[in-house]
Formats: C-alpha cells, structure tokens, sequence
C-alpha cells in the first residue's frame, strides 16, 4: 500500500519536461506564470507532439521569444493565441477554436457517448420490461413446473403453491 | 406460447438493430480516419495563409544593406518567394531547380534569407548562384513567423497584387514545377 501510494506521489509529480532553457526576464510573476501557461498550450508546429515549452527546434525559440515579446507589450493571453492561430493555424493550439472544421473533434465523443447512453437506456429498459402474468398464463405455467421434477429452490416462491394446487 | 416467441424475436430484432447504429458510426469514423492519416504527411501542415495578402514587412536586402524592401516590391508580376538558409540542406538540393526556373522560366524569385548570417549567406550564393532578385534579410526569423513556416526550404506563389495563392514546404522539385507551380502561374497570368 505504501508503495502504492509512493508510485501515484511520484507520478503525479512528473511535469511536462522543461527541455528549453531561455534566459527570458520578466517584470512580474504574473506575466511569468502566464507565459509558462501560454507555452505549455501551444504545439511546436514542427515537432508533431510536443509543446512549446519542451522543444528545442529552431522554430520554438523563435515563437517563445515572440510569446515573451507579445506578453511585455501587454497582450492577453487570447490576443498571443489568436497571433499563433493566424500564422499556424489550428494545428498549434492544443485546444483548438470551436468552427465548422473542428466540431467533430469536439462535440463528435459527446454524441458518441448520448448515442451510447440512449442504446443502454433502450437494452436495459427492454430487460426489465417484464411484466406480470396473466392469469391464464400463471396457470399454464404452474402446469409446467411439477416441483417433484424440479428441485423447488430452483422456483420463484409465488409459483410453488399455485403449481402445487394444479399438480 | 407461439405467440409469445413472436414477440420475443421481434423485440431482440430491434434492439439488434439499434446496435448496428454505432458499429455503422465505427465503420465510417474508420473510413474518415484512414483516408485522412493517408493523405497528407502529418509533418506538412496546411497553410492558413492562401487567398491572404503578403504581411507587411520592412527588411534590408543581402547585398545592398542600405536598400530597405518592403511588400510592394513584391507585387506587379506573379511571382515566386523561397524561404532559404545556410543551414538547410534541402535548400541546397532544390537550388538547382531554382536557378532553371529564374533563367529560363521568367518568373521573378525573391528570396527571404531566414534565420541565418548575412556573411555565410553571400558566400553561399556566390557558391551555388543567385537565382534571386533580391534576398530580404531576415535573421530573426519575424517575417517568418507571419508567414507560417517552420522551417527551410518552402516557397510561396504570389499573384500579381500580392496575395498568397500557393504554398510549399519543402523542396521545389522539377515534378511540383510541371503538375502545379506552372500551371498555376499561367493560370494567375491570364486573370485580369
């Protein structure tokens, strides 16, 4: 259980690796903490997976330095996004825009997941459409079951007395 | 008892059927998936820049320092810019490619020398050729930036008022000269 419990501590501690090394100065701990959040979510269009912050192309120093620049000119981080999304496109944002070409991608598992739950609501519900037995039918039932055949454990109790009565 | 085994197989026939909407849903996501890994190399990235103008931009040419070049300079004549450096081999292999175009095809070349050293750079014309009308220096990459590449060597095709109607990444080879770049071009020079 302890080591258990160690292993889970030391995933969880594992970080995104901080593979760059940029001596970027900045005024205030707010602007570094956002630039530290702005390079985490943008992809290095040249790497296929890995962000901005854990790559060392060429191309990524070049787009941490303008994320820097753009923060100490006092952009948001929406306006140094849509800066990154308009020379890249969608492709370098982790989470990219909601428009008509990415809705699949994220309403798509959404309605996998409705689809699923109206198919197990549907299954389910069949199952437990059981309904009682018509009289005649209790009859025709308590015929079949001779509870000298059939060890009575095996049958539903309210079915016991009305096959003893026919038998 | 007939009647109720009727009943039966109808419902399970139906619940059958609701199942196939999602192994249907599966078969197409498949399909879709498939054909769109096959494709394109995931490396290539679309360009969101076609049927946008040229950005704005204010950069020094490599041989003449003092010459300041900006997009106007770009705009008039359909034209080719290629993004080169000396670092990039590519850039060596298409070079070659480059030089026919500019001496026998008469489209203009400009070239923007990106992130590079304007020392190395000369030498490295004067080593392979100039195929270009003039090279924009662009050591820190800006230009680069807004132009979306991400690396060495990719070209773009400009028409004449300078908006972006093409773009390659990679080497210019003689097959994407005949199926694409020339075409095009007769194309955007026979528009008004």
């Amino acid at each position: 259980m302890i080591r258990l419990s160690v292993f889970v501590v030391l995933l969880a501690l594992i970080s995104p690796g901080f593979a760059a090394i940029d001596a970027y100065s900045f005024p205030n701990d707010e602007l570094r903490d956002r630039y530290h959040t702005l390079i985490d979510e943008l992809r290095c269009p040249q790497c296929l997976n890995t962000n901005l912050a854990g790559s060392d192309s060429m191309i990524s120093k070049d787009l941490r330095r303008e994320v820097h620049r753009l923060l100490l000119e006092g952009r948001t981080d929406d306006e140094v996004l849509d800066f990154m999304h308009e020379r890249y496109g969608d492709f370098i944002l982790y989470e990219p825009r909601v428009s008509t070409g990415t809705l699949v991608l994220w309403f798509g598992p959404l309605l996998l997941l409705l689809l699923a739950l109206i198919i197990g609501f549907r299954v389910a519900n069949r199952r437990s459409s059981v309904r009682e037995l018509t009289e005649d039918e209790q009859n025709q039932f308590a015929k079949l079951i001779d509870p000298q055949l059939i060890d009575p454990q095996f049958i539903d109790p309210q079915f016991i007395d009305a096959a003893k009565e026919k038998n | 008892m007939s009647e109720s085994n009727t009943a039966v197989v109808n419902k399970t026939s139906n619940v059958r059927r609701i199942l196939l909407i999602p192994l249907a849903f599966f078969f197409v996501l498949i399909t879709i998936l498939a054909l769109g890994f096959r494709l394109d190399d995931p490396h290539l990235l679309p360009s969101v820049l076609i049927d946008r103008p040229f950005p704005e931009f204010s950069l020094t040419e490599l041989h003449e320092p003092a010459r300041v070049l900006t997009v106007s300079d770009l705009k008039g004549e359909v034209a080719l810019v290629n993004v080169w450096a000396t670092w990039c081999p590519n850039c060596v292999i298409e070079h070659p490619v480059l030089m026919r175009i500019a001496n026998e095809e008469g489209v203009p070349l400009y070239g923007i020398n990106y992130n590079d050293e304007s020392v190395k750079a000369r030498r490295w014309l004067e080593r392979y050729g100039n195929p270009y009308q003039f090279n924009m220096v662009d050591n820190e990459g800006k230009l680069g930036i807004d132009l979306g590449v991400y690396g060495a060597p990719e070209t773009f095709l400009l028409d004449r008022k300078g908006v972006i109607q093409f773009k390659h990444v990679g080497a210019v080879t003689p097959a994407l000269w005949s199926s694409t770049l020339e075409p095009l071009i007769k194309q955007l020079r026979s528009e008004s």
